[in-house]
């Protein structure tokens, strides 16, 4: 009998389709992606049903930790240096040039007016340790938090408010960011929250 | 003959017009490729966080005019304790006798089940509206036109939150939630008042 006769093939594979896809999938990701902002503290939001989705752009975000620390940022690297510009000029404080970028770059930061210089000086790394999460001081005496917004607002009359509170932050904390938002009649604002399934039936 | 044909291949050699394959290893480039595609799914997020829209009423003085009377009989009281534990009482305070007092919870047979049997004429129309939308496609602008009209019918109750300092910010959003599924149009936020933690007080003893 013959014997049969294993004919040796090539192992090497065409990849271009594979190229194809790969890059196709890479333009896709490339496009539709936008950057998870760093922000200067985790919190666990509450879930809802409400399925509104918050706007992409023109934002004033509002942080709010668990023990009832204020963070804040609005987006848009101008707009960053251009508040830095008011608070500095209402508060004669004076920034240079790298603080200036320093600051374009951080998205929410929880520091008092007297300490913010000192923030920006540090390498980026350094800015996100667990001792430089001090929170915007908002007390009726102090309350940098109420200038904070009120600069935003003027530096980008079309910015929207959103809270994002953890869920075990007490209320009269957050009553004191609402109040401050009051008084400056900022009467809508959003509050971010996770999705959860709607009750059937209703 | 023989040297020609030698002549020929030497010929050829010469001008160095050699054949090289066109094909090359695509194997880095998928590589490549397929690394940036992680690196990119793992940074993006596709999913847009939820927020959920509030206005609060203003703090200006309310001056006795344009301040909006509410019908005692619409209105509901919700007092948001502490340990996930809330209370809730219609109407007011009449003749000197307290309203009742009623201890509750955020689970769907707590507070759901009262809000609902209160705002029952409404849900049943905004059940009908959602049949109605999808029997006859209605777009979802006149969906929302006619929902809102619904919620803003003079029957319909009136929703007063009050969170007491021992409630957390999950409690209050639950609730929001509450009148959201309750298709509860008018409530409102508003501060406790000493008698409203009187009356919990004297509930617990």
């Amino acid at each position: 009998m013959p014997k049969v006769k294993v004919q040796r093939k090539s192992t090497a594979v065409d990849m271009t389709a594979m190229c194809d896809v790969a890059f196709l999938l890479l333009t896709f990701f490339m496009l539709t992606s936008n950057f998870t902002q760093k922000e200067a503290i985790q919190v666990v939001t509450p879930s809802s049903i409400s399925e509104i989705k918050i706007p992409e752009t023109n934002i004033m975000s509002i942080l709010v930790d668990k023990d009832g620390k204020v963070f804040f940022g609005i987006d848009k690297a101008d707009n960053r240096i251009a508040l830095l510009d008011e608070i500095a000029k209402e508060n004669n404080l004076t920034f240079s040039k790298e603080e200036k970028y320093a600051f374009s770059l951080t998205g929410t930061f929880g520091v008092p007016l007297n300490k913010l210089k000192a923030f920006l000086d540090l390498p980026p790394e350094a800015r996100d340790l667990k001792e430089n999460a001090i929170g915007i001081p908002c007390d009726s005496t102090d309350n940098q938090f109420k200038s904070w917004v009120r600069l935003g607002r003027k530096v980008n009359p079309a910015l929207r408010i959103a809270i994002k509170a953890d869920q075990k932050t007490p209320f009269p904390k957050i009553k004191t960011v609402m109040s401050t938002l009051q008084d400056l009649r900022e009467n809508r604002y959003n509050l971010i929250t996770s999705l959860e399934e709607a009750p059937k039936g209703l | 003959m023989a040297e020609l044909n030698v002549e020929n291949k030497g010929g050829k050699k010469k001008k160095g017009a050699k054949k090289m394959s066109t094909r090359v290893d695509f194997t880095p480039m998928v590589d490549l490729g397929f690394l940036l595609i992680t690196f990119f799914m793992l940074t993006t997020t596709l999913i847009k966080p939820q927020t959920m829209e509030i206005s609060m009423p203003s703090k200006d003085k309310v001056t006795d005019e344009n301040q909006t009377k509410i019908k005692e009989s619409k209105a509901i009281t919700i007092l948001l304790g502490k340990d996930d534990i809330l209370y809730y009482y219609f109407g007011m305070q009449k003749d000197g006798v307290d309203p009742e007092l009623i201890k509750t919870d955020y689970s769907a047979k707590g507070i759901r089940d009262v809000l609902l049997q209160k705002n029952a004429e409404i849900v049943l129309k905004i059940s009908d509206l959602k049949k109605e939308k999808i029997t006859k496609k209605m777009s979802d602008e006149d969906y929302k036109k006619r929902a809102t009209e619904i919620k803003g019918l003079k029957s319909s109750p009136v929703v007063l939150i009050k969170a007491s300092d021992d409630a957390s910010y999950k409690n209050l959003v639950d609730i929001l939630d509450e009148m959201q599924i309750c298709n509860i149009g008018k409530y409102a936020i508003v501060d406790i008042t000493e008698y409203d933690l009187s009356l919990i007080k004297k509930l617990n003893g």
